[in-house]
């Protein structure tokens, strides 16, 4: 069997908006439990969406959703949703917080709060992929995760509902890889160890 | 991005400087904001940034308001207020006179919003709000009751989808842009500074509301947040909070009895 590129991994962090959860669902039923890593999902949606996404995603998901409250700790095998109306934040002991302040790139959840958070913490040991999406938010937050060593992974436009948010990451970007949804799921797959 | 080490710095000079004390804020969001200040700032270094803190106190408290997550909007949540309205709101009808306290209230829209259900349900006239905020900008805000004409749509679906009946546009003068909140709900307001890190309980109440503030403290600082609430909450009392905290870690369960799914909880010992 081939094996992954990225040499370490504790987090998988997973950004995206219209059209991302399409994706998503093409892969979360195809994933196996994983054991090395945990994977953390921001999807921009309404703010009064509280708990359907986080409702869809476990029926959906064979890996554990951990719900997301203030201050749980982020471990490996699970999967966390950060919920809507908050920022999703990374602390350095390895539990995760939230934040109520202003709306970045009219969102919040913002990808880019999230994917600079987690790059600080999980620098080399961060994955970041970005899904389809219509919105800027994504790009600056994918560029942090490169600068800090991290791997950076976009949805191949082509294969994307939305390809304006692949597309301008990639445009900003030297992407590790581009991917359509089955080499996501693969390329998921092989990370874990 | 700045590094730990000068947020550190910057966190014991203000409290060497200003007595105030950031050391059990949550450090990821902290670090953020100060973070965004500091870029703002276009400052050189951040040693620069550092002595301009140190030396000029207008910079420092335009910089506490910049710092301090002051978001907030009416009926936020608007299934919470729905719960207080129709399971609270009952119980504490019974009592001769309801002492709420706000802790966090930041620029007041949940103390109006608050203040609109307690009308409704005929209580406000023997209802005491005590609203209090570490920042003394959004205090004074808050004692104004006025909001930005803009987001009234947004607030009055809420209202609506928290229960609310009347017009909402009853409530509020528009004018210029901006929403001034009638004088009555305010009549039974009480604001003033209070600092959740470093103060002491100032009195008995019925029910405490703090949403979305504990989430910026550290886990002990919210341990120590509370027990200050049970030192200030009669006993078969009411604690709210935002809808992604818990008490859970922080005190006896034994103690507190959860309504249902609601981040509300009951003092029942």
């Amino acid at each position: 069997m081939e094996e992954s590129k990225v040499k370490k991994c504790k987090v998988v962090i997973i950004g995206g908006s219209a059209g991302s959860l399409q994706a998503l669902l093409q892969i979360l039923p195809q994933l196996p439990p994983i054991r090395s890593f945990a994977i953390v999902i921001v999807l921009h949606r309404k703010s009064t969406d509280d708990t359907a996404l986080e409702n869809l995603i476990k029926l959906k998901s064979k890996i554990p959703v951990f719900s997301v409250e203030d201050k749980v700790p982020l471990r490996a095998g699970f999967l966390y949703i950060a919920p809507s109306n908050y920022h999703l934040l990374f602390e350095k002991n390895g539990i995760l917080a939230l934040d109520t302040s202003e709306k970045i790139n009219y969102s919040r959840p913002s990808i880019d709060v999230s994917f600079e958070s987690a790059s600080e913490v999980y620098q080399t040991d961060l994955v970041g992929i970005l899904l389809s999406g219509s919105n800027t938010d994504g790009t600056a937050g994918i560029k942090a995760i490169q600068e800090a060593g991290g791997t950076i992974v976009i949805q191949d436009p082509k294969s994307a509902e939305m390809p304006f948010m692949p597309n301008n990451a990639i445009a900003n970007t030297i992407p590790d890889y581009v991917l359509n949804v089955q080499q996501l799921l693969d390329f998921i797959i092989l990370l874990d160890k | 991005m700045i590094e730990d080490i000068e947020l550190e710095t910057l966190i014991n000079d203000i409290y060497e400087y200003y007595g105030f004390d950031f050391g059990s804020y949550s450090k990821a969001s902290l670090k953020r904001r100060v973070n965004r200040v500091y870029q703002l700032g276009e400052f050189e270094s951040f040693y620069e940034f550092l002595s301009k803190v140190r030396s000029d106190p207008e910079y420092y408290r335009s910089m506490i308001d910049e710092i301090t997550v002051n978001v907030t909007e009416m009926f936020r949540d608007p299934s919470f207020y729905a719960v207080v309205r129709k399971e609270i709101l009952p119980i504490l009808a019974t009592k001769p006179f309801i002492r709420l306290w706000h802790a966090g209230c930041s620029t007041g829209e949940e103390v109006y919003s608050m203040a609109i259900i307690l009308k409704e349900a005929g209580l406000l006239h023997k209802s005491l709000l005590y609203a209090t905020d570490v920042n003394a900008t959004v205090i004074e805000s808050a004692k104004k009751g006025i909001f930005p004409l803009r987001m009234m749509k947004e607030y009055s679906e809420n209202y609506r989808d928290a229960g609310g009946q009347e017009d909402f546009s009853n409530y509020y003068i528009a004018n210029y842009g901006i929403a001034k909140f009638n004088a009555e709900l305010a009549s039974k307001m009480v604001f003033s500074q209070h600092n959740l890190v470093s103060d002491n309980s100032f009195n008995e109440f019925d029910m405490i509301l703090c949403r979305n503030v504990l989430i910026y403290f550290d886990t002990d600082l919210q341990k120590r947040v509370i027990n200050l609430f049970d030192e200030s909450l009669s006993i078969l009392g009411f604690l709210a909070l935002g809808t992604k905290e818990t008490i859970k870690y922080s005190i006896s369960q034994t103690k507190y009895k959860q309504l249902g799914q609601e981040k509300i909880w009951r003092k029942v010992k």
